[in-house]
Formats: C-alpha cells, structure tokens, sequence
C-alpha cells in the first residue's frame, strides 16, 4: 500500500511519544506552563489526527475497513514473524478517540487540579507515556504488540498510583496493582504461547491471520475444542486482571491512591477497559468456545452486582467510584459474554465519558474540601460547587440509567443482549439479565447516596473543621471554591458528552438503527456465530425490557433520595453490621491479602526456601563441597608422618597387585 | 655337579624378602632398618643370582650379575647418605627413634 494515508497513524502514537520525551528530559526547565500546555496539546493534536482518519476510514467500504500500516519487521525467528504493525479499523480508532479525547481533557483538568505539585513535570511525564501505550496497546495488529502497550500502561498505572510515593501506602498500592496484574497477565502470556503455537501467528488483520485460520481449522473440523476454550479463557484471565474482574478486582479500589486525574483518566476510562477491547478484538476465539462465553458473562454479572453492593457502604468519595467502575467493567464483560460485543464496546465508550466526568467532578469537591475524600464529613456542597454539582448531577444520572442519557442506551442494550442471546441457554440468559437489572437499581441507589452526602443537605465539613481546631486553619479560607476554568471545562465537555453520547448508539424499540454496532460491523461484528449471537426481540418485549430498566433506576434513585436526601443518616455514622461488611468488602481483600496471599504465599515462600532452597540447591552446593571435604579428612589420616606407616601401605599396595596378578594368571591358565 | 633347586634359592629369597619387611615395618631405630633394607635388597640380589645361573646364554648370565653388583652399589650409596641424615638427625634433635620423627604430615 504506497503512499497510504493510514500511514498518518505512526503520527498519532509519535506525538505524545514526543510529549513524554520533552517532558522527560526538559520539563523540569521549562516550567509548569509550557509542560501542561504541552502535555495537552499533543494528546489533542493526536486526538485531531484520530478524527481525521475516522473520517478517511469512514469513505471507505465496511469490508476495506481494516487497514493495516507496518513500521518496521519486529521479530522474525524461523517461522515466527511478529511486524510493529498498526490496524485502523473501527474499533481501533473507536478506542484511538477515547483514549485521546477523553484523555485530552483529563490532561487539561490536571493543569489545574496538580498546579500546586512540584512534582508537575513528572506527572505529566507518566501522563503522556501513558497515551503511549494505551494508544499502542488499541492500534497494534498482533498479539505481542498489544502485550507490549498491555505491559506498558501498567506501569505507567503502577507509576501512577505511586506519584506521591513520600506516603507509603500510596506505593503499598502501586505495589498491590502491580503484582495483582502480574497474575493476569500470566493468562496472557499463556494465551499467546499457546495462540502462536495453534495458529503459527499472532496478527489480528491481514493474510492469514489467526482469527481466519481458527475459523478455517474449525471447519476442517481440526480445532481442538479444549484448546480454543483454553486461549480463550486465558484470554480472560488476563482481561480480569487489568479490567479488574472478580477473582482480581482488589488492585482497582486500592489504586485511588494516585492523583484523581490518574484515577479518571487510567482506572476508569481507558487501562481498566483494555480488557473489553482486548476480548471484542479476540473474540471469534471467543465465538469459538461457548464455554469461555458463559465463564465471561457470569464472572462479568457477578462483579457488576458484587462490587455494586460493596460500593453500597464505601465511605471514601472516590472509591465508591472505584467499586462502581468495577461493577460497570462487569457490564461490559456480560455484553461480550452474551456475543454482544459492540454494546460491550458501546458501554466502554459512553462509560467513558460518564466516568471520568464523575471522578473528576470528584476530584473538584476532593480539592475544594483541602483533600478530604470521606463522605461523611461532606455534605452541602450543591450551593459552593455549582459547575461540579451540576454536571456530576448528569454523570450520577447517566450512570443510574435515566433517559434520554447516555448510560441508559448502552445499559439497556446490554441488558436486552442477555435476554435475548442466542450464544447461551435462554434460560442462563434470562437470569443473567435478572441480576444486571439488580445491578442497575444498586447502581442508582449508591450513586444517589454519594450525589446525596457529598452535595445535599446540611455542611458537615464546616463542623469537622471546627473539630480540628485552630492548627488547621492555615490552609483554609474559610469556605470551599470553585474550580479553576482548566477543572470545569473538561468537566461541562464531558457532561455534554455523556448526555448525547448515547443517541450513536440506536433505540430498537422506536426502530432507530444501532449505526454504532454498524460502524463496529468490520471489527466486532460476529463471525463465527452470525448475527444470531443476539436474536431481535419482539418490540413489546423490548419495552418491558426499557421499562423494566428505567424502572429499576427510578427505584433505586427513589430509595436513594428517600435516605440521603437530608444528608447523612443518624445510623450510618458509625460502620456496624452489614454495612462493616460490605465496607469490608466482605473481607475478600483481606482473605486474599492476609489469608492466600500472605498466609498461603507465606506458607509456599517458606517451603520453597526450607525445602527448595535450603535442602536442594544449598543442599547440593554444601553436599559437594562436605563431600570433597570429607575426603580429604579421610586421606589425611594416611598422612602420619611415620614412615612405617608409608611402608606397610606399599606393602599392602604390592601384595594386593600380587594376588591381582595371580589370580588373573590363574584364571587365564584355567581358560587355556 | 648336583644343582641345588632353584625353588631352593626362591625360597630363602622369599624368607630373607619377608623378614626385611618385617623388620622395617617394625623397628624404630633407622639404623636397624636400614640393616633390614639391606636384607631385601640382598633377597633381591639372591633371586637374580638364581635366575641369572639357571640362564643357558652367556649374555643373560651376564646381565643378572650385572643387576646385582648394579643393587649393591645402589645399596651402598643410599646407605652413605642415610647415615649421614640420621647423624644430622640426631644432631638437631637427640634421639634417632622414628616414632619421634612424624613432622612431614598434613
């Protein structure tokens, strides 16, 4: 392909690429104006170029639409060919826009939220390399470049929640994030072993890609089920490390120790959906394998209602976000589980935008308060944040589901995806359904909660300062205030985008057409199972379907503002009960923790050295070096220096060659 | 003339042999253990001598005798400079018992 113009996606990856190396290597010079205004305009400029090609990707037919630009040959080994290859395709660019645009205004927000930090150059050092990657880890074509951007954005998180590393429990939970994705990222590994050793290649578009030759090996009937079922599930489980899925959701909470930009822009808007896009890119491995489907759906509903009910009693503003933002990762692996992977990757998309607008909206009332994330000592603030308060109020109402918002288009198509899947059991499905619908009513009930004691009723902020006493006045001038025009912008951009983000994505109950999964058609649109993954739905159906949701959101707003809507209540000042448990997270955290993590892990280390180390390898180092000093003493003991002693050991040395010799005379007599 | 056997000469060989060794494994004093190395050397001697008188060639007759004066010689030399370490043993340390001497050990 000469001259292509897809080419221009190097350009993309380059510029902020480009950020990261100014910032790194003269940030500290410049000062903080030119590396904020820097370190936001790359990321802009390459969310210009994304537009530009989405709209040249646009002209072309839905069956060209995956265009491939190759850098440079990567890996060549025998058979083995990896390119530093991008694909532009739907999805690709979809994620390309997100990671940009979304990341574009956070980088904004932060040269506002972190002017005061001296540490500005380096924050936005991470920042920028953290585009970087994400932005290799959705273009790349092949498995082992998507690694490389997988292995990169977790260390740019892990540099991250670590930025104010003074405090130790800040690096405790870099450390936490870090070792916890290393567990999934060994699925990964796997997965990619084993998918090269399958399919002999690793590419996602192209000639002879693996996801053709999976195709053509199924229908030559030489795919082993328990293979595919195997990359497949692996797959998984490297997509629930970084998409912070059950078995290892833990990192996710933990990781809000990092600056809030950090935790909008990397644990709830982009890194933590690499998992989603990873398994929509793979997912006629996934089509392939029914059983990794189910294992995907149900650990997807199961975090979704799980964390929701932990985020019930969280206290800490942004980490009932957190434990929300797991619970809609858990949302979007029941879309991909059900074949829906373009509502999958529409939830991605409006999440996105709803998300970051609540956890940066977060981070405003966190800096008006003087760093103060405990609810409990919130409350009032509607009248001092007005521009917060306002927009969270649309980001708490597209989360919960309300129409016309965006949250409730990719819920809901989600939602009627498990009703009427064709990939499961109707059954399986119908439950799975039941449980999002529970989900959906928490989901509005907790978000009501956080909206209720951070903004209404009466200031407790006020007393919890009088509380202090005078010390801690220094910093405070008397009420809280708005956020510069640098916080607000970004948060009012976003709260325009999550109320129209949803309309691209279709009604089928009023016959709008879905033009998103239309657009996704090239890159997330069925293979294997056809478009029979999801049947059409009768459209009365699809109404229940729509009132059952908006039902279930109005619910729990309802129970929500018949609760907070005075602020605190007297009863849940103090942690007991049900709510110490779920604040707990039904002490999951600390049985994984303390119990498999240090307990068990404590009980392996200590074998592996008392055994392994101790009685093998010492073993063996020690065994050699005692038995070549045992021998020595053994022969010194022939050294006595008396010289009789040396001659009855020649005697002996010559009778026993006599008799040697003797014998065999005798014996070579006796054979003649 | 009558030979006397040569297991004859073999086993008074073997007898003097196995005396000397006896004796060097079991005497302390150095002097006495030379005497006895001399003893085996003359077995030595005794034996070649036998074999050397059995040969029917002349050159092999010749060459038995020529070992033997070959050992004495060797014996002698040997026995001149060991007395002159003993002598230079007993100077420095008084005594000339072997069991005292036990200092070339690890």
């Amino acid at each position: 392909m000469a001259n292509n113009v897809f080419d221009l996606v190097w350009i993309v990856i380059a510029l902020p690429l480009a950020g990261f190396l100014f910032h790194a290597f003269l940030g500290k010079r410049v000062g903080k104006k030119v590396v904020g205004t820097v370190g936001t305009a790359v990321v802009l400029g390459a969310f210009a170029l994304s537009v530009y090609l989405l709209l040249e990707l646009l002209k072309l037919h839905a069956e060209e639409q995956q265009v491939l630009s190759t850098l440079w040959r990567w890996i060549e080994a025998g058979s083995f060919r990896v390119s530093f290859e991008a694909l532009v395709d739907p999805l690709s660019l979809l994620m390309a826009l997100i990671v940009t645009g979304v990341g574009g205004l956070i980088h904004l927000y932060s040269t506002g939220y972190m002017a005061d930090d001296e540490d500005y150059s380096r924050f936005f050092t991470y920042m920028n390399l953290f585009i970087v990657f994400m932005l290799t880890l959705v273009l790349s074509n092949n498995l082992l470049m998507m690694f490389v951007g997988w292995e990169g954005v977790g260390l740019c998180s892990y540099l991250l929640i670590g930025f104010w590393y003074k405090d130790k429990v800040n690096t405790d939970s870099a450390n936490k994030a870090f070792i916890v994705n290393r567990i999934g990222d060994w699925g990964f590994t796997l997965a990619v072993i084993l998918a090269f050793w399958t399919f002999g290649t690793l590419s996602f578009a192209g000639d002879g890609n693996m996801f053709q030759r999976a195709i053509d090996l199924k229908a030559a009937n030489m795919l082993s089920p328990t293979v595919i079922t195997a990359i497949a599930l692996l797959l998984f489980v490297g997509a629930t490390g970084k998409s912070a899925q059950f078995p290892l959701y833990m990192w996710l909470p933990d990781a809000m120790a990092g600056p809030t930009p950090v935790s909008a822009l990397i644990h709830a808007a982009t890194m933590v959906t690499a998992g989603v896009v990873m398994v929509t890119r793979c997912h006629v491995f996934f089509e392939l394998a029914p059983a990794a489907m189910l294992v995907v759906a149900i650990i997807g509903v199961f975090t979704a209602i799980f964390a929701a009910t932990i985020a019930l009693a969280q206290v800490d503003i942004k980490r009932v976000l957190a434990y929300s933002t797991v619970s809609q990762l858990g949302y979007m692996f029941l879309g991909c589980g059900v074949g829906a992977f373009a509502s999958g990757m529409f939830h991605v998309t409006t999440h996105a935008f709803f998300k970051a607008l609540l956890f940066l909206g977060s981070g405003s009332v966190i800096l008006a308060l003087h760093h103060e994330q405990d609810m409990r000592r919130m409350g009032g603030l509607a009248k001092y944040l007005p521009i917060t308060y306002w927009t969270m109020l649309v980001g708490w109402l597209a989360i919960s589901g309300i129409p016309p918002l965006a949250g409730f288009f990719s819920k809901d198509e989600i939602l009627a995806s498990a009703f009427g899947t064709h990939a499961l059991p109707v059954s399986v499905g119908q439950i799975l359904w039941a449980v999002g619908l529970l989900t959906a009513l928490l989901t509005a009930f907790y978000m009501t909660r956080l909206m209720g004691l951070t903004f209404w009723g009466e200031p407790r902020w006020a007393t919890a300062h009088a509380h202090h006493g005078k010390d801690e006045s220094h910093g405070h001038h008397g009420e809280p205030q708005e956020s510069p025009p640098s916080m607000t912008v970004p948060l009012m951009i976003l709260a325009v985008l999550s109320v129209v983000g949803g309309f691209i994505g279709g009604f089928a109950p009023l016959h709008i057409p879905n033009r998103f999964e239309a657009f996704l058609e090239p890159s997330a649109g069925l293979k294997v199972l056809g478009g029979e993954a999801v049947g059409h739905l009768p459209v009365d159906i699809e109404w229940i379907l729509v009132v059952a949701s908006v039902a279930a959101a109005v619910l729990g707003i309802w129970f929500g503002w018949a609760r907070y809507r005075a602020g605190l209540p007297e009863n849940e000042r103090e942690l007991a009960g049900v709510r110490k448990v779920l604040y707990n997270q039904y002490y999951y955290d600390w049985l994984m923790v303390k119990g498999i993590g240090l307990w068990l892990g404590g009980k392996i280390a200590n074998w592996m050295w008392q055994f392994i180390d101790v009685r093998i390898i010492d073993g063996l180092v020690n065994g050699i070096a005692g038995f070549t000093g045992w021998v020595g003493n053994s022969l010194r003991r022939m050294q006595t220096g008396y010289v009789r002693n040396y001659a009855f050991t020649i005697l002996a040395g010559a009778i026993v060659l006599l008799i040697w010799l003797l014998v065999r005379g005798a014996s070579a007599g006796l054979a003649r | 003339m009558d030979a006397v056997p040569i297991s004859w000469y073999l086993i008074l060989s073997a007898f003097m042999f196995a005396m000397g060794v006896t004796g060097v494994i079991i005497k302390r004093n150095p002097i006495v253990i030379f005497m006895c190395i001399e003893l085996m050397l003359n077995a030595a001697n005794l034996a070649f001598l036998a074999f050397a008188r059995q040969q029917a060639q002349l050159g092999a007759q010749a060459a038995g005798q020529v070992y033997a004066i070959l050992v004495m010689a060797v014996a002698a030399a040997e026995v001149a400079i060991g007395l002159g370490i003993i002598v230079a043993i007993y100077r420095l340390r008084d005594t000339i018992n072997v069991d005292e001497m036990n200092l070339l050990k690890f």
